[in-house]
């Protein structure tokens, strides 16, 4: 039998690699935005185990609106991306900086 | 209550979404150079919002469309203020934006958007209408900061603002749902309940506070959560840093009192310990890193840093009057860092942004006026009496020396007193320093009209803080 | 129609028209033009000065009781309110006939000095605006407008020190003024605070109508330790005054502030500004009479001003720098009076001195006029020759300045140094040696500067002697017209003033420390005291110390560098002034770095390179670098310092409640 803990201990373990791919990662923007991905999907898991276990139907709605977010997101980090690449013809993380101090 | 007899209390933002939807469509069809049409029925349309709240101005608190939508005061108070300050940043952007030749109808209809987002903030009363308003809201933002596309910085910004963005709002949602699964509920009065109801301290909902306050104090840029802040500031076009900083600072406001206040009011104990290490690690960093800084965006980013640590005392403080003294706060902070963008856009001109200190030097020879209105902003921002920048400092203070955080009193004016230098450099530089160029400044007529009376109006608030600090309790105390 | 009927107008009109002035002369001042900027501000504090003497008449002569009353209230929370309020009763009314008046005299005197500098409307400008501030100090009811003010006349004050930017010294010197006065004012704030704390209100009246209730209460800012509520707020007041009337160990920025403009050295630091703080302890005087704790210190503190820089004045070779310490000294005698509960007669002597020391400073700018900005009285010598009106007036402020019987200052400091002998505080027998020794002191560096500088021989260069003239009549109208009252002030003034109850409520005394109604039963008229005068020490130590001067500086001119060498210690020490520069410099460039960097950095290189050795520079350098590093510009940077944000919130939070 699939217990509440086993489901949040996966969806931690998602959130925990996708945050270490944000930071880790210090090659290419896309894998970030992959990381971003992965990171919301997390989120959904606790919420289908929360929503699941509490019998409570609001939890798969939410799950529902941040798909759609999710997906906005992607188009817009898309475009910056291609805005970013068209002006530097890079993508390499490590390349953006200019702006610090 | 039916829905369809509740439809009456989002009249306002159900507009704004058509206006906004219309406007888009008819930025696509007509086009033109300057995008004129465009940007007047922006500012109409945020004007007829404004009408509209006016006119059924909530007086009581309503929770409406199953407790996800709350009407209340200071809900009221807050979309005016954001659509009213978003008008006069339009007002300056356009400005900007035909001088710099970056006019595009799509800044005006984003910037609507941004809007709407601010507003289901504003009146959010469950964790999804508090996220839903925050993404539609912060999407607007990225999309704007990156829209000068020939720009290396407004692209390298935008994307940091994105990742960074997501990153936090992943956090926060993270957050949300540890919340959820502990006390099943996304109201947040329902929320609050649960918390009352449990006796001594529930780790779940402490681990969830820490994931949903990260997300808080990325939004309003506190320390260690700050870092996008003056990248963005620095990069984007000013007309963005303008909106960037301004409007959405309210919205945030609105966001940290919803989560905290209505939503975990009896944790107050656990958070209010979490807003003063960030308050006071945004005020160190915020006021030291300022000094070394030579361009006024990236000055004026670090001391929006440190000026957010001090407005989230009024929060830490957990009294009504405390709320009302950081939304007084936020509302002047909106005003003065409107004023002294502004100036940056007013001295630019075109393929010329004047955003390095050194183009300060010497106002007072080019346009005394000018230098007098700065004059104004800078030392009601270093929060010197009797200027408004004072009376928002004072405010929060009393509150937190009356609950007895007399040490946090001493560190945050002892922090301002070091933050003052920069602002006082910028006076000297502006009257002691020999101009660099002594080319006349180019602006509009209605340009410097509206900037001086930015300026007056901070001078004018300084001599009569009363009223719109009444108006904040009053907002507050629902 | 009378016109006392709206007094109210009256005094708001007081503090508008240097206001108005001011902001004429300065945002307008490319419009007004020259002549324009000095016509607007001296017309401004001319009618301040003329609607004070109403005022005075008012109340002095008409016996008008005191006014209070709020004409605008800013702001109220709570119980407490802001109000820009006036309190205008015989005490703050002496204190604005002073200020406008000196200040009047000066603005005149600034049409000469000041006639070839570029920044000239600025300049005026500023001194209007200085007076505004001023007058808002005095005439305040309440603490708010009070400190309004205090911080206002600093402001102006570092304004005008550093008005000459050019000259690195005279930036530092106002960079000086204001972190020495930081200090004052933190003690300052902290008495406030106090006050809002345990009174919950911010008027004077009610201050001092609720004080004698909590003479008794205590504060225990250190666990374990309490101390009297009300020695612990006079003392913090009283650190505010120590900073702006520069007493021992604050008094370092005042020698400093001397590289500002002559007529700010005339107006602000002798005349006014730094008196605030003498006028300031006067105004509580209810709350002071109520900790002998808090009268020792104060008079402790004025004591070792007085002597001490005094001795240091005797050293200096700068002819104003020579001024600036006898200030500091003069400023240690009003403060011994305050000590001894003599607050009249503290104010008495600020009356006199603020005639005669911006007389003696304004005689010195008429000097260095003339000498083409040779302040070195080495090189001086002999002016009298040449300057007769100056020579003559800086002979009346010198007598007046050493108290020669029956100049202004001798009644002011025979009274004080009186009053001193009948004090019954446990070091009333210290503070009275120290200002006996201080009148000896005073005549002899007074006269040591009067006979440098006009008698003696000729030391002058070539081409300063040839174009050495008396300087133009809007320099020597002031000085005369100030020359009368450093000289008549005295003999119609202290009757009145120091025993006929003149301050009437305005000032509270303690029956028991009542020192000037001891000396009021031996009082019989100017004539007498000035007889009894004759039977006393000071009037001897004075004539001692002019011949001490004459002997040294005309009969035989090379004694001081014989002497010089035999005390070479004692002269050391003096011409170090005690080392305290040296110390703040050690703390403030090395021991403090933390601080300072940050304060320092926003500086200009020029600064920065004139203050710290090159050392520190570099470690600055470093520092900047540091902290600018955190700010990678590397996206993963920033995301990992959000992450390890949230494990910090984390631990704290979440594993505090596990334990």
């Amino acid at each position: 039998m699939l217990m509440l803990t086993d489901v949040l201990v996966l969806a931690a373990i998602l959130f925990c690699i996708s945050v270490a791919g944000i930071f880790i990662n210090r090659k290419n923007v896309i894998i970030l935005l992959m990381c971003i991905e992965l990171m919301l999907l997390s989120v959904n898991m606790n919420f289908i185990a929360f929503s699941h276990f509490h019998g409570d139907i609001r939890g798969q709605v939410f799950v529902f609106f941040i798909l759609t977010v999710a997906a906005a997101e992607s188009a817009i980090g898309l475009a910056i991306l291609v805005v970013l690449f068209r002006k530097r013809k890079t993508i390499n993380v490590a390349d953006l900086d200019t702006l610090k101090g | 209550m039916t829905i369809t007899a509740e439809l009456v209390f989002i009249v306002p933002e159900i507009t704004l979404l058509v206006l906004a939807c219309i406007i888009l469509i008819a930025d696509t069809l007509h086009i033109e150079k300057h995008a004129t049409l465009t940007y007047w029925l922006a500012q109409i349309a945020l004007i007829v919002i404004i009408f509209l709240v006016l006119i059924d101005f909530p007086d009581e608190s309503k929770r409406l469309f199953f407790g996800n939508f709350v009407s209340d005061s200071m809900s009221g108070v807050l979309k005016v203020s954001i659509c009213a300050i978003t008008i006069c940043v339009f007002f300056y952007s356009y400005d900007y934006l035909k001088e710099h030749e970056l006019i595009k109808g799509e800044y005006f209809v984003l910037g609507l958007f941004a809007v709407l987002g601010m507003m289901v903030m504003v009146s959010a009363n469950s964790l999804l209408t508090v996220y839903l308003g925050l993404e539609l809201m912060s999407l607007s933002l990225y999309s704007m900061v990156a829209m000068h596309r020939e720009s290396q910085t407004a692209s390298e910004a935008a994307m940091k603002y994105f990742v960074l963005g997501a990153l936090a709002s992943g956090i926060l949602l993270y957050g949300i749902s540890i919340l959820y699964g502990v006390s099943g509920t996304l109201e947040l009065p329902a929320l609050s309940a649960y918390i009352e109801a449990q006796s001594g301290n529930n780790i779940l909902l402490v681990f969830g506070l820490v994931f949903v306050i990260v997300g808080i104090a990325f939004k309003l840029g506190l320390v260690p959560f700050h870092m996008w802040l003056p990248d963005v500031y620095e990069g984007s076009p000013t007309s963005v840093t303008l909106f960037v900083s301004t409007a959405p600072k309210l919205a945030a406001f609105a966001m940290a009192i919803r989560l905290l206040v209505d939503g975990m009011g009896p944790m107050a104990g656990d958070w209010q310990g979490m807003l003063i290490i960030l308050s006071v690690l945004s005020m160190a960093a915020g006021n030291i890193i300022a000094i070394s800084q030579t361009n006024i965006k990236r000055m004026l980013a670090y001391s929006t840093i440190a000026h957010m640590g001090f407005f989230m005392l009024g929060i830490a403080s957990a009294t009504q009057l405390g709320y009302a003294g950081s939304m007084f706060y936020v509302m002047i902070y909106a005003l003065m860092i409107m004023g002294a963008f502004g100036m940056v856009i007013l001295l630019g001109r075109k393929g010329y942004e004047a955003d390095n200190l050194d183009d300060f030097k010497g106002l007072s020879d080019r346009s005394p006026w000018f230098a007098f209105i700065m004059l104004i902003l800078m030392f009601s921002m270093a929060g010197v009496p009797p200027f408004i920048g004072f009376w928002a400092k004072w405010f929060v203070l009393k509150e937190i020396i009356a609950n007895g955080y007399i040490w946090l009193a001493t560190v945050a004016v002892i922090l301002s007193v070091i933050g003052a230098y920069y602002y006082l450099r910028i006076v000297k530089l502006m009257y002691f320093d020999k101009p660099q160029q002594m080319t006349a400044i180019k602006a509009s007529q209605e340009m410097r009209f509206i900037l001086s009376l930015n300026g007056l109006s901070l001078l004018f608030l300084g001599f009569m803080p009363g009223a719109l600090m009444t108006l904040c309790i009053r907002a507050i105390g629902y | 129609m009378n016109i006392f009927d709206n007094m109210e107008a009256i005094y708001l009109a007081i503090v508008l028209a240097p206001l108005t002035g001011a902001i004429i002369a300065g945002l307008f001042g490319r419009i007004v033009g020259r002549n324009g900027a000095h016509w607007v501000t001296i017309a401004g504090v001319g009618i301040a000065s003329i609607l004070s003497l109403i005022a005075y008449k008012h109340h002095v002569f008409d016996g008008a009781a005191a006014y209070n009353g709020a004409v605008y209230t800013w702001l109220s929370v709570g119980n407490i309110h802001f109000e820009v309020g006036f309190l205008v009763d015989r005490l703050s009314v002496t204190m604005m006939v002073v200020v406008t008046f000196v200040s009047w005299m000066i603005h005149i005197y600034t049409i000469g000095y000041m006639h070839d500098d570029l920044g000239y409307q600025r300049f005026f400008s500023y001194m209007s605006l200085f007076t505004f501030f001023m007058l808002m100090l005095v005439m305040s009811n309440n603490f708010v407008q009070l400190f309004f003010g205090w911080e206002g006349v600093g402001l102006v004050s570092y304004l005008l020190i550093g008005f000459w930017f050019k000259r690195d010294k005279a930036v530092f010197a106002g960079l000086k003024a204001f972190l020495v006065n930081r200090v004052g004012d933190f003690g300052f704030l902290l008495g406030i605070a106090a006050i809002l704390m345990y009174f919950n209100t911010l008027d004077y009246a009610e201050v001092f109508q609720q004080a004698p209730a909590l003479s008794t209460a205590t504060i225990e800012i250190v666990a374990g330790h309490d101390w009297s509520l009300m020695s612990f707020i006079c003392i913090c007041l009283f650190i505010g005054a120590m900073g702006k009337s520069a007493q021992v160990p604050l008094h370092v920025w005042l020698p400093d502030s001397m590289e500002g403009p002559t007529p700010i050295s005339a107006l602000i630091h002798a005349a006014t500004m730094v008196t605030a703080g003498i006028f300031m302890v006067a105004r509580m005087s209810p709350m002071f009479e109520l900790s002998e704790t808090a009268l020792s210190f104060v008079m402790v503190i004025g004591a070792v001003t007085a002597i001490s820089m005094g001795l240091v004045g005797l050293v200096q070779n700068d002819i104003k720098r020579v001024i600036a310490y006898s200030t500091l000294s003069q400023l240690g005698y009003m403060t011994v009076a305050l000590g001894a509960s003599a607050y009249a007669a503290a104010m008495f002597h600020l009356v006199t001195h603020a005639f005669f020391k911006a007389l003696l400073f304004l005689c010195a700018g008429a000097v260095i006029i003339a000498m083409h900005h040779e302040q070195d009285m080495r090189k001086m010598g002999g002016l009298y020759r040449y300057m007769p009106i100056t020579w003559f007036t800086c002979l009346i402020g010198s007598l007046a300045l050493i108290g020669f019987p029956g100049t202004s200052g001798f009644f002011s400091k025979d009274a004080i140094i009186e009053a001193v002998y009948h004090s019954n505080l446990p070091v009333a027998g210290f503070a009275y040696y120290a200002v006996l020794a201080g009148v000896f002191i005073t005549a002899l560096y007074s006269f040591r500067l009067f006979f440098l500088t006009f008698h003696g021989k000729e030391r002058l260069n070539k081409h300063t002697w040839e174009h050495l003239h008396e300087a133009p009549k809007v320099i020597t109208v002031p000085l005369v017209i100030l020359a009368i009252p450093s000289l008549l002030a005295g003999i119609f003034l202290i009757g009145p003033m120091l025993f006929d109850g003149y301050f009437m409520q305005a000032i509270h005394v303690a029956s028991t420390h009542d020192v000037l109604a001891e000396m009021g039963k031996d009082y019989h008229g100017v004539f007498s005291f000035t007889l009894h005068a004759f039977k006393s020490a000071p009037v001897y130590l004075t004539l001692a110390g002019v011949v001490t001067a004459w002997v040294l500086y005309i009969k035989f001119p090379y004694m001081p560098a014989i002497l010089e060498k035999r005390f070479s210690l004692l002269h050391k020490i003096l011409i170090n002034k005690y080392g305290f520069d040296d110390f703040y410099q050690v703390v403030f460039a090395r021991g403090s770095r933390e601080i300072g960097r940050f304060l320092w950095r926003f500086g200009d290189v020029r600064l920065i390179d004139g203050f710290f050795v090159n050392g520190t520079a570099l470690t600055i350098r470093w520092f900047s670098s540091v902290v600018r590093t955190i700010q990678s510009g590397y996206l993963y940077d920033y995301a990992f310092a959000m992450i390890l944000g949230l494990l910090f919130l984390l631990g704290i939070f979440v594993h505090g409640i596990l334990n």
